[in-house]
């Protein structure tokens, strides 16, 4: 009886969803086992547009990323309360496979992590996973393309994908992630281990990113989500009920956000009132 | 201190000075430690490369033991070199994929299931399991069944030995491989087996084939287990019968009456301690290569 009428508010939901919303991403509660990590956070995200989540540590932004390709699975003790809207399905109903949703919802990570093979095998990887039975060099040269690395790399293709420096390792795990060109693309801090030449390029490429792909980023630079996000989330800590619960403060254009916050809080974070 | 202006402080080394001589004396004491710990390996080389290295020629390789009115400095002990291969290579054959499978679920699939706790707690006691009594276990399991002795049971009862050695340094190899990797594969859309032959276990192979070689080293060399469960014999493998080994040959022969037999046990014991030596070679060199 009641998963019937929750059907019925998806359905009801759905209707409502506006067009331009690739993602939509309502975190009710989500746990840790008996922690409250993260309540009250609705996130839309748009389609070709990069939405960056902002916040101070420990305010769940990561953990909302996550839980959209469902990566939290692996972390014992998670629950999500709510749902997550991808083209008509909710990704946490009982009949989703999270590895699917992982295949059409591509993640990039905080640390450079390429798997230590060929860079024409990492970018091949995903590819493969789908039993892609096309062109595969062409693939292959069209991702690295995308992630401005194919200049660099295209004589030393063979080469071990951690042979190359921080920043390339990044890009090629753009490249890894974009190769079998998911609906979305998340990145957790993707220029946190990198020198400020690596991140620049990195946020050029984002950009160029979007027109392909929707794009959310977590980030705790400030200028780095003026510079790069359309949509801005701003997240907070609520330590008032004695535990540390990351929640949505608010959310909209960047440039709204920055420039005229409608949230004390807000004001305060980014006036660097408390961090 | 009643001069008046700068003083220098003293910054010349001063060996006479307590402080200093003790620390030297200290030191020389644990070189002189570390030097002595290298003396058993090299006195024991050293021995049977003077006592056994006489009678090592490639004959020993292929010819049967003699009998015991043969000439001076004829036969040899193939059966015995084939023997210990063939049962090593059964132990292996056992407790390399099962080690290697039980480590996969200890370190990747549910490390804190009480299934896990108890495999674990179970494969450290293992280690430390007497050999002998791997052995007895092997006889009354395999050879009272069979009702002979026979190579199977000698592998059988090598594989006790091996297994708990494979499953550890298999589960801590496995445990190796940096988190970000598994959250790359994860995040790629690999399913847990995926993620497991596609990226985990290729990372964690050089760690995983040092520990095998380390078990082979181990077994090879092992004497106990095979009293009971192959006993020895004078001709060439058969593996239903009772099968020769290079350990119990050097038991035997050792306290045999004659020289000839003598001098075989100790061209056996240092082929057997070259093998361990270079098999400990083998896992060195394989475990720097870990590719990270």
């Amino acid at each position: 009886m009641e998963a019937l009428k929750e059907v019925d508010a998806n359905e009801a939901y759905e209707n409502d969803l506006p067009a331009d919303v690739a993602l939509d991403c309502r975190a009710h509660q989500i746990f840790y086992s008996d922690f409250l990590a993260v309540r009250d956070s609705h996130v839309p995200i748009k389609r070709n547009q990069i939405t960056g989540f902002i916040g101070p540590s420990g305010c769940g932004k990561s953990t909302v990323l996550k839980s959209i390709n469902r990566m939290n699975d692996l972390i014992r003790g998670f629950r999500f309360v709510g749902d997550v809207h991808f083209h008509g399905i909710n990704i946490y109903d009982k009949n989703i496979d999270p590895v699917s949703v992982r295949r059409n919802i591509g993640m990039v990570f905080q640390q450079p992590n390429p798997f230590s093979m060929s860079i024409f095998d990492n970018v091949a990887f995903g590819l493969r996973l789908n039993r892609y039975k096309g062109n595969m060099h062409e693939k292959v040269e069209k991702a690295l393309r995308s992630a401005a690395l194919w200049k660099e790399v295209k004589d030393k293709l063979k080469n071990n994908g951690l042979s190359l420096s921080g920043g390339q390792q990044q890009r090629l795990c753009i490249a890894r992630a974009i190769a079998t060109e998911p609906r979305v693309l998340l990145m957790d801090e993707p220029c946190s281990a990198l020198d400020p030449i690596a991140t620049r390029q990195i946020e050029e490429l984002m950009v160029e990113l979007k027109k392909q792909f929707t794009v959310a980023i977590v980030t705790h630079n400030m200028q780095q989500a003026v510079r790069v996000a359309d949509q801005t989330a701003f997240f907070a800590v609520d330590i008032s009920k004695g535990g540390r619960t990351g929640y949505l403060v608010e959310m909209g254009p960047t440039k709204e956000v920055f420039e005229n916050p409608q949230e004390e809080l807000t004001k305060e974070y980014l006036h660097g009132e408390f961090s | 201190m009643s001069q008046t202006g700068l003083q220098l402080p003293q910054l010349e080394r001063q060996p006479m000075e307590p402080r200093a001589l003790k620390s030297i004396i200290l030191s020389a004491i644990t070189i002189a430690c570390a030097i002595t710990a290298c003396i058993p390996l090299f006195s024991v080389l050293i021995l049977l490369i003077y006592r056994g290295g006489k009678r090592l020629t490639l004959e020993l390789f292929y010819t049967l033991p003699p009998g015991a009115f043969d000439a001076h400095g004829v036969g040899g002990f193939g059966n015995a070199i084939l023997g210990t291969a063939f049962m090593v290579g059964i132990a292996g054959l056992i407790s390399i994929p099962f080690g290697i499978l039980a480590a996969v679920y200890l370190a990747e699939l549910d490390p804190h299931s009480k299934i896990s706790e108890t495999a674990r707690f179970c494969a450290k006691t293992m280690t430390g399991l007497p050999s002998i009594i791997a052995g007895v276990f092997a006889y009354a399991v395999v050879v009272l069944v069979m009702g002979h002795y026979s190579s199977w049971a000698g592998g059988i009862a090598l594989s006790l030995l091996m297994i708990p050695t494979v499953m550890l340094t298999a589960e801590e190899a496995i445990k190796m491989v940096p988190n970000p990797m598994r959250e790359a594969a994860y995040g790629m859309g690999c399913t847990p087996a995926q993620s497991l032959v596609k990226v985990i276990l290729p990372v964690a192979m050089p760690g995983i084939i040092t520990g095998v070689v380390l078990a082979v080293a181990r077994a090879a060399g092992e004497t106990a287990p095979l009293l009971f469960t192959a006993l020895f014999s004078e001709s060439w493998l058969s593996p239903n019968n009772p099968t020769a080994s290079l350990a119990v040959l050097i038991y035997n022969w050792s306290s045999s009456p004659y020289e000839n037999l003598i001098e075989l046990a100790w061209a056996a014991s240092l082929i057997l301690v070259v093998l361990v030596f270079v098999l400990n070679i083998i896992s060195r060199s394989m475990g720097g290569k870990t590719k990270l």
